[in-house]
């Protein structure tokens, strides 16, 4: 397998796609699980702010997936820009 | 150094073995550990019905060990399979066959052991429903266990498949990223849907009139913890089965594996996360049983945001496989 300079800068960036997107998606999962864990305890609590906690919920959760966004926007980049 | 291709494929199953094997271990000793630990705690509690929570804790146990086990026949069959006239391709698929089963084994054998804890603390604070809850944690238990059942299905078809015509480049790197992409996705999948399990079984004990509720929601939850595992499955099928063009460029063999990579960790998160859902659901629907509609409505929308970094990782990894 011969490598070249240009193939192997390729290679290099479908390889850091891949690891960006891949390990960048683990924090948000874990982080929004644990933001709906807590959800369901509170209305479990309290039932009758189930609209605000719901809201509470998915703007944490919106905030937490920024991360896995960021990571989305560098594989992609790596992909087709780079 | 030039390896022919019989002694490197011997190296690939005999490495491919011991990794099966050795990281196959680590996941069913911790679940059947804390298993254990529980059963401690429940036994000081309540002496008086010791046996009860020693049985019920050698049956956790038992389904925990589960994982392990196909660990276990995988690296037999690789330490035993017979590689006469096996090409270079068959190294790559023995390894990847290896990482994919002891990979998968992690996830499922600590979550097993969730269920298994809290059914032992459950029977010693509410020795009347023993028998509900030793069957709610062998259902839950079960359920954990798909997560490395899909790992070892890939693994059995990356050993006795024939990919002998295909080409080497970039086959070889789409044959181990087949083996990563399931095998890590299940660690996630596997875990997540033992949490979901261990909240029921405490939940039942707590609540035993809330069992019909709290096994829906636990159900429902793990359903939908599995998904990043499928993900992952998916990806693996696709890797498998896709013929490649024959390529020598390094970057064709890198868009395959990292592929596998990218879905396999991607994987692991909402896996996780989806089953922290699922144990906050289901142990309020058992404490709060009037609400358990708007528990499970609100456990299928967090898990649903928690999922969608998972899709992010497959639509990379299928831009990877099929645009690139």
């Amino acid at each position: 397998m011969a490598i070249e300079g240009a193939d192997i800068v390729k290679a290099a960036a479908f390889l850091g796609a891949g690891i960006s997107m891949g390990l960048g998606a683990i924090g948000p999962g874990v982080g929004e699980g644990m933001v709906a864990a807590k959800a369901c305890e509170s209305i479990g609590k309290n039932p009758k702010e189930a609209g605000l906690l719901t809201r509470t919920m998915l703007v944490g959760q919106a905030v937490s997936e920024s991360t896995g966004i960021y990571s989305l926007v560098i594989a992609l980049l790596l992909l087709f820009v780079v | 150094m030039n390896i022919d291709a019989s002694t490197f494929v011997h190296l690939a199953a005999y490495t491919g073995g011991g990794i099966a094997m050795g990281l196959g271990a680590i996941g069913a000793a911790i679940g059947e550990g804390y298993t254990a630990g529980e059963a401690n705690s429940a036994v000081s509690r309540n002496p008086e019905i010791s046996g009860d929570i020693f049985k019920n804790m050698l049956v956790g146990q038992a389904v925990a060990e589960s994982a392990s086990i196909f660990a276990l026949v995988i690296a037999i069959l690789l330490l035993f399979l017979d590689l006469t006239g096996a090409v270079y391709l068959k190294g790559a698929a023995l390894l990847g066959a290896g990482m994919c089963m002891g990979l998968g084994a992690i996830g499922s054998g600590v979550g097993s052991g969730f269920p298994g804890g809290q059914a032992c603390l459950g029977i010693s604070r509410q020795p009347a429903v023993a028998t509900q809850l030793t069957t709610n944690m062998l259902i839950g238990s079960a359920v954990c266990q798909t997560p490395a059942i899909f790992s070892m299905v890939v693994a059995l078809m990356l050993m006795f498949m024939d990919f002998s015509n295909m080409p080497l480049y970039p086959t070889w790197a789409a044959l181990v990223g087949a083996g990563l992409s399931t095998g890590l996705a299940a660690i996630g999948s596997g875990y997540g849907g033992g949490m979901a399990a261990g909240a029921s079984c405490e939940g039942i004990a707590r609540q035993p009139r809330s069992v019909g509720n709290v096994t829906t929601t636990m159900l429902v939850g793990q359903a939908v913890a599995q998904t990043p595992a499928i993900f992952g499955l998916l990806v693996s099928f696709i890797l498998m089965f896709k013929a490649f063009p024959e390529s020598q460029a390094l970057s064709a063999s890198m868009a395959l594996l990292s592929a596998g990579l990218c879905m396999g960790f991607g994987g692991i998160g909402p896996g996780i996360g989806n089953g922290m859902a699922a144990e906050g659901a289901v142990r309020w629907v058992a404490r709060n049983t009037a609400h358990a509609g708007e528990l499970m409505r609100i456990m299928l929308v967090g898990q649903a945001v928690s999922q969608s970094t998972a899709i992010y990782a497959m639509v990379v990894s299928l831009v990877l496989i099929f645009v690139l």
